[in-house]
């Protein structure tokens, strides 16, 4: 029975282990700047899990076979050991603080610093179950919107205020298109309950809270049309996938995100003009 | 194994004490029913346990059938269409069901079994108590906490469902009603009201537990010689005294913007449904999330602590070797209660956090690995040259350390900041929390089940049986939250009712199939453990005294105890817990209230 709990131990590890380390199974393609403090740090955090996931439990494994109960095995008395206890505890701390201190260096870089000045400034306003996206328009302003005047079937569902010049030339879309390799900062409102804006290739993720003005800064680096195909052929796109529950349609709130050439989304900023 | 010569009862003296258990009540509703006797209401909290965890079972048997087939008909059973309207199960009944299992498995399954039936019956008798320091309100909390059951499963059959914001119940969602979505009427308040009434409960509980250990310890029980089951309890009772009282102000504040028209939660300029919502302003969603992790984060270390303790416990009696660092781990244990309150931030990196409070919650987060880390150590320093006994307890504490090892390194990613905006959401989280707070803790029951039933009951459970139902849970649990985290790292959102929405979850069907059938199988095993119960209970041969060779206290009372447990004499306690293979004594275990002398140690 030992050797079996053993064996089961090991392979409960490798299980685990192999299709990571093999990266037989990892996360999606990166497609953004700063995307990669994510996955060097994600890949050394898993490094460094491994080196203390796997000896525990080997040594679980191997304390479970060698210290079975047979004939003749004898029990030490002993109640511990104060230089262990010491070294492991100091070991542990070492470990824990200095690996959260190397992460939190990246998180500092990512969310404290402000956006680049020459970002493109893009607000998106989450609802059950869908998102909208609004650009400042030729003005570089967002114009007033007040709630009262939300109208979906009007096609106003940010309640643009239409008193306010600076809203004039707010383009209004369903679909997020934004230039390639240019910073961008999105502005995230929700109109009713938390939603969550996620875009995992771009190892993006903040929540959409009503009543807050909550800001992201990254910069797309892949255009949509270089996205491998989906596994059945059809056409891979980014998709921001709501990652905060909010309702019944939790689960198909989503939208698309385009990342075109700086001619592309020219393009479209005039196609979409007011 | 025979039971310790030398100790204070032999079997005269049991029968003596039998004609003086004094004050027993004889009538059938005091003695069972509104029993004051804590080992009764520990048999009941236990069994309320066992109840809700067969409800939550199923509940996510149902989920992950939906998730893998999301077109089939459900059966035709009056009691499924007594709470869902048609066979169809819709993406609104996931969430139900999702929000209904999680809470009936974290409040009266994680909660109720360790801390209300373990912890009640064991915590007095290990301390060499006659009862809690307040026998009729420690069954006020057991009798409080089924209405809080009662309330909660009638949320199923009330107009609208039961609610489906998950059991975090994240306002705005939560606190305006049902125009958010369904369940989210007279569900969701009874949802409220059920939480309010546990939380009630709870303290009440956690006083007790807090005022029996501190003052009905017997002659020579030092606060050091308690067994790390009793430390795990008490320490438990703190973070309970603490924790809930925060959750039931929230839940209070939380029915008041729901019925009174206050905006402790609900900001102002909402537009639900393509309608202005004019009667709230003013409120803060981060403020429930605040309150609630306040007590969530204690929450999750008042489940596995006392797992903790029962593991420690049962380590070191089938290892046959005295606990290794016995102080170490009074001192982890203490270090984890008085940190779980400095690190709830680190469930809302994405919520709106500032990110400077981010980096304080997240460093918090990693020094609280270290007494996890210390605990781990410590149980490998036990079995290091002992001399292991697999015993169906045994293995399931083995299983423990596993899963803990396994659950905890998972949370050394998820505290950190930068990593969470990857994986907050996702189903890295849900295989992290259910290895490490549903399954770790749920093995620490099944490994006290095992080691106390006969104490309890006075019989022995089928061990073959209990090994097979360990094999197969061990592979199964894994076998199920293995793959989640595969799931998590390819950026798939948890609490999603179908793979259909988001189109890069299509490659993952394959792993959700996988999954699904490794939960019913794994499902469908614990009926093999229900079997062992219900039949040991029924027919299982009698229990010695100390079958284990144990060597604390509740092994010197009868198999059960009698009502006042040592028969109106106190035990006089004379070492520590754990003094296993002591040189030169009679057998390889000295009881505690055994007066032959052990060598010094520390």
């Amino acid at each position: 029975m030992a050797f079996l709990l053993a064996l089961l131990i090991v392979a409960i590890t490798a299980g685990l282990v192999w299709p990571l380390a093999a990266k037989m199974w990892w996360t999606p393609l990166l497609a953004s700047a700063q995307g990669g403090d994510f996955d060097s740090h994600f890949l050394l955090s898993m490094v460094m899990c491994v080196i203390i996931f796997v000896p525990a439990q080997l040594a679980l494994a191997y304390c479970v076979v060698a210290f079975r109960d047979r004939a003749g095995a004898k029990a030490s008395y002993s109640h511990g050991n104060n230089f262990m206890e010491v070294l492991w505890t100091s070991l542990a701390l070492v470990f824990f603080i200095g690996m959260n201190a190397k992460g939190q260096s990246m998180w500092y870089h990512q969310r404290m610093e402000a956006a680049p000045a020459d970002s493109l400034m893009v607000e998106a306003t989450g609802e059950q179950f869908a998102w909208n996206f609004r650009y400042p328009g030729a003005d570089g302003k967002f114009g007033k919107t007040d709630f009262m005047k939300v109208d979906n079937s009007a096609g106003n569902p940010l309640g643009l205020d239409p008193d306010d010049p600076a809203g004039k030339d707010d383009i209004v879309t369903t679909t997020l298109v934004v230039p390639v390799n240019k910073p961008l900062e999105v502005i995230l409102h929700s109109k009713d309950v938390t939603h969550n804006f996620f875009v995992r290739e771009m190892r993006i993720k903040q929540d959409a809270v009503p009543g807050m003005d909550l800001r992201i800064h990254f910069t797309p680096s892949v255009l949509s049309k270089d996205l491998p195909p989906h596994p059945d052929g059809t056409k891979g796109e980014y998709e921001i996938a709501c990652s905060e529950l909010c309702g019944l349609g939790h689960y198909k709130m989503r939208a698309f995100m385009q990342v075109v050439t700086q001619e592309e989304y020219e393009k479209f900023l005039k196609e979409h003009a007011r | 194994m025979p039971h310790a010569a030398g100790v204070a009862h032999d079997t005269g003296q049991a029968l003596h004490d039998h004609a003086h258990a004094m004050g027993a009540p004889t009538s059938f509703w005091r003695k069972y029913i509104f029993s004051i006797d804590h080992k009764i209401i520990g048999i009941q909290y236990y069994f309320l346990a066992l109840v809700a965890v067969f409800v939550g079972l199923t509940l996510s048997v149902l989920m992950r059938f939906h998730l893998v087939y999301p077109t089939a008909k459900m059966w035709d059973l009056p009691i499924w269409k007594s709470i869902f309207n048609g066979q169809q199960m819709t993406p609104e009944m996931y969430l139900t069901l999702m929000t209904m299992h999680g809470t009936i498995m974290v409040f009266f399954v994680l909660t109720t079994a360790p801390q209300g039936g373990f912890g009640n019956y064991f915590l007095p008798i290990q301390i060499g108590a006659a009862d809690m320091a307040f026998p009729v309100l420690n069954m006020l909390s057991f009798w409080t906490t089924l209405v809080a059951f009662i309330i909660m499963m009638a949320a199923f059959w009330v107009q609208g469902g039961a609610p489906l914001a998950g059991w975090t119940a994240y306002p705005p969602l939560s606190g305006i009603g049902e125009v958010t979505g369904p369940g989210e009427g007279l569900g969701q308040s009874l949802w409220i009201a059920s939480i309010g009434t546990f939380c009630l409960a709870s303290l009440l509980g956690a006083l007790n537990f807090i005022a029996t250990t501190l003052q009905l310890r017997a002659k020579g029980m030092t606060l050091m010689r308690m067994p790390l089951t009793v430390w795990s309890w008490l320490v438990t009772a703190i973070l309970g005294l603490l924790a809930f009282g925060v959750l039931l102000s929230g839940g209070i504040l939380l029915l008041l913007d729901r019925h009174a028209g206050t905006s402790f939660f609900i900001p102002g300029g909402l537009v639900l449904n393509g309608q202005p919502l004019v009667d709230h302003k003013g409120g803060s969603p981060l403020l429930w999330q605040h309150l609630f992790w306040f007590f969530g984060h204690p929450e999750v270390y008042i489940a596995i602590l006392p797992g903790m303790g029962a593991a420690s416990q049962i380590l070191s009696t089938f290892a046959r070797k005295p606990i290794f660092g016995y102080r170490a781990m009074v001192y982890a244990m203490m270090a984890i209660g008085f940190l779980g309150f400095f690190v709830w931030g680190h469930h809302m990196f994405m919520s709106g956090l500032s990110p400077y409070s981010a980096l304080a919650f997240s460093l918090m987060t990693g020094v609280i690995a270290v007494p996890s880390a210390i605990k781990t150590f410590n149980w490998l320093g036990t079995l290091w040259n002992s001399r292991i006994q697999m015993t169906c307890a045994m293995l399931f504490a083995l299983g423990f350390v596993s899963l803990f090892v396994t659950g905890g390194i998972s949370g050394v990613i998820l505290a950190q900041p930068i990593l969470d905006s990857y994986f907050h959401d996702t189903y890295f989280v849900v295989a992290h929390f259910h290895i490490i707070m549903g399954v770790a803790a749920i093995f620490g029951m099944f490994a006290g089940t095992y080691f106390w039933f006969p104490k309890m009951f006075g019989k022995m459970m089928n061990e073959t049986v209990g090994k097979i139902h360990f094999w197969l849970t061990l592979a199964g649990t894994y076998a199920i939250f293995i793959p989640m985290h595969f799931l998590g790292v390819a950026g798939h959102p948890r609490r999603y009712s179908e793979t259909t929405g988001v189109d890069y979850l299509k490659s993952l069907d394959g792993v959700h199939m996988f999954i699904s059938h490794a939960a019913f199988f794994t499902a469908a095993v614990q009926l093999i453990f229900l079997g062992n119960l219900i039949y040991a209970l029924w027919k299982g041969p009698k229990a010695p005294k100390n079958p284990w060779g144990c060597t604390t206290l509740e092994w010197v009372c009868d198999s059960p105890p009698v009502f006042d447990n040592f028969g109106g004499k106190e035990p006089e306690v004379f070492h520590g817990a754990y003094e296993y293979s002591v040189p030169g004594a009679k057998e390889d275990f000295i009881m505690q209230n055994d007066p032959q002398q052990v060598p010094e140690h520390h």
